[in-house]
């Protein structure tokens, strides 16, 4: 019986490896197939990437505020608080700026694609769009998949520039740091690879913060409940996917450019 | 003949002029291990309404699905209009449904969009010129009697009028097939009698084809023995023992067709099921 039960839960994890990675190349090869929504590509970006400026701006601020409030009292006791700026500009580009803005933006709108498309589906609407002609993977995915993937590049560059102002406004104010210092470090420690490897990861966490959003959406069963499940299922995949990502990106970029 | 190819410059209804708008051919689907159609064979003739009855839960919906591609079958083939559905790719088949209107059994609106936007969802989709998608919306929507509602969203309206909307949506691009799924489900007698003077309307005013699924026989047989009379805008009664020609039924029991034939062979049928299910 144990056995069976195994088996069962193997088969229904391939299946959905499967329908999840035929959803991906379909919504990939949709971008370059006709009909092309751009506007619905323009309204998807409006909603994920400028309703998300906020969140973005507040979490990074304050992610760069704490790590020049922590780094500096450990960095003190080596008389090291001049580096103060090269930390935390090195985290945050490198690090903190792609993971902590893709895990806002999933919590944000992994959550919204999946709870839209999955009421969508209970409510027959997807089946709708079908029977009257239009492929809802072109119309409904292709937008979010395109959308996130640009507007996380943007909102990662932000976030990481409101970091480094955190940290900045932390260790002027609260530390009594020189703020030229601080910013002349903080410029003066990022080489190109640093860059490149921040600006790399939000292209596959837009990826799947998207594509995962949608696939719990498109395959959400069971009504109000089954909308509610494929939320949470969403949010909870995309995040653990996007730190699994983070490690072999990271551990491949470094194997590449040495740091 | 049949193919599951849409030519890219012949309208798919237009292609096989002789082919019957549906043809099931020895049709099973099952789901989790469960048979639920087994060994479907039927046509709907170009020009007819078939009235597919049935309990609850026979497989009636499921049937709707499979003729419009929305499924695959497990066993068996499906002929649209004389091209294999069962056997198409998803972009042949967005073209032939293009020359399908359906209604779902909640209506299935777009909740996000108006009342307008709903209906020309199709000729918007086709590029249509915004002052031709208005005109062509609101003869739909005066089809239905609904030209009032055109920039309500679906929640402000009740249920009988979001099907009537459907009705219109489905009915837009004037297509030669139309599916109705249970379109009078959960309404009352009143709007439901609105609701099949409309399929009637359809059916005798533009002459397409539809299949009717529903579990109401009094709406299946408001269907048979009525026509609608364009002049006083109201449906008559036809005379008594007379039904219309075009209109005939299709009975699922258990998963299988147990009846397909006119509205006569139907009432005097002695099969216990049918008598049960007609008393």
């Amino acid at each position: 019986m144990p056995l069976a039960t195994l088996d069962t839960a193997a088969k229904r994890g391939a299946s959905a490896v499967q329908r999840y990675s035929l959803l991906s190349a379909r919504a990939v090869g949709n971008i370059f197939r006709r009909p092309f929504y751009g506007a619905e590509i323009i309204t998807q970006m409006d909603s994920i990437g400028v309703g998300s400026i906020p969140i973005v701006i507040l979490t990074g601020f304050f992610t760069g505020g704490v790590l020049a409030l922590q780094s500096a009292s450990t960095l003190a006791q080596f008389g090291a608080t001049a580096v103060t700026g090269q930390l935390v500009s090195l985290s945050m580009v490198k690090e903190l700026g792609p993971v902590l803005t893709s895990l806002m933006v999933s919590g944000r709108n992994a959550s919204g694609m999946a709870s839209e498309l999955g009421s969508m589906v209970v409510t027959e609407q997807i089946d709708a769009m079908r029977a009257l002609g239009t492929d809802p993977l072109k119309k409904l995915v292709m937008p979010r998949l395109v959308a996130t993937i640009v507007m996380l590049f943007f909102l990662t560059i932000i976030s990481d520039a409101v970091g480094i102002l955190g940290g900045a406004a932390v260790a002027v104010s609260l530390l009594g740091q020189n703020a030229s210092q601080y910013f002349h470090s903080a410029y003066q420690t990022l080489m190109y690879a640093d860059v490149l490897q921040g600006l790399v990861k939000p292209l596959f966490f837009g990826f799947i913060i998207s594509t995962i959003g949608c696939y719990f959406g498109m395959n959400t069963r069971g009504g109000t409940q089954g909308v509610g499940k494929s939320t949470t299922q969403a949010v909870v995949a995309s995040s653990v996917l996007i730190i699994a990502t983070d490690f072999l990106i990271s551990k491949f970029m470094i194997g590449i450019f040495g740091r | 003949m049949a193919t599951s190819e849409v030519a890219p410059d012949v309208s798919p209804a237009k292609a096989y002029p002789d082919a019957p708008a549906i043809r099931f051919e020895n049709v099973s689907i099952g789901f989790e291990g469960k048979p639920v159609l087994e060994n479907i064979s039927f046509e709907l003739k170009r020009g007819e309404t078939r009235i597919l009855l049935g309990p609850a839960g026979v497989g009636k919906s499921v049937l709707l699905k499979l003729a419009n591609g929305l499924i695959k079958p497990d066993f068996g083939r499906i002929f649209v209009f004389g091209f294999e559905v069962s056997a198409m790719r998803d972009q042949d088949l967005y073209r032939l449904r293009e020359n399908i209107g359906t209604v779902f059994q909640e209506g299935a609106l777009f909740d996000s969009l108006t009342v307008r936007d709903n209906v020309g969802f199709r000729l918007a989709e086709d590029h249509v010129p915004d002052d031709e998608i208005d005109s062509r919306v609101t003869e739909a929507l005066r089809f239905v009697e609904l030209e009032h509602t055109l920039y309500k969203f679906p929640s402000e309206l009740s249920g009988g009028m979001r099907r009537r909307v459907a009705i219109a949506r489905a009915v837009v691009s004037r297509p030669e097939l139309i599916l109705y799924d249970s379109p009078t489900g959960g309404l009352d007698p009143i709007t439901s009698t609105t609701i099949i003077q409309l399929v009637m309307k359809q059916r005798d005013v533009s002459k397409s084809s539809s299949l009717v699924v529903t579990h109401r026989l009094q709406d299946a047989f408001m269907l048979a023995t009525h026509h609608f009379n364009s002049k006083t805008n109201q449906m008559d009664q036809l005379p008594s023992n007379m039904a219309d020609p075009q209109t005939s039924f299709l009975v699922l029991h258990l998963g299988k067709l147990v009846f397909d034939g006119s509205t006569h062979d139907l009432v005097h049928s002695d099969d216990p099921f049918i008598r049960e299910y007609l008393s």
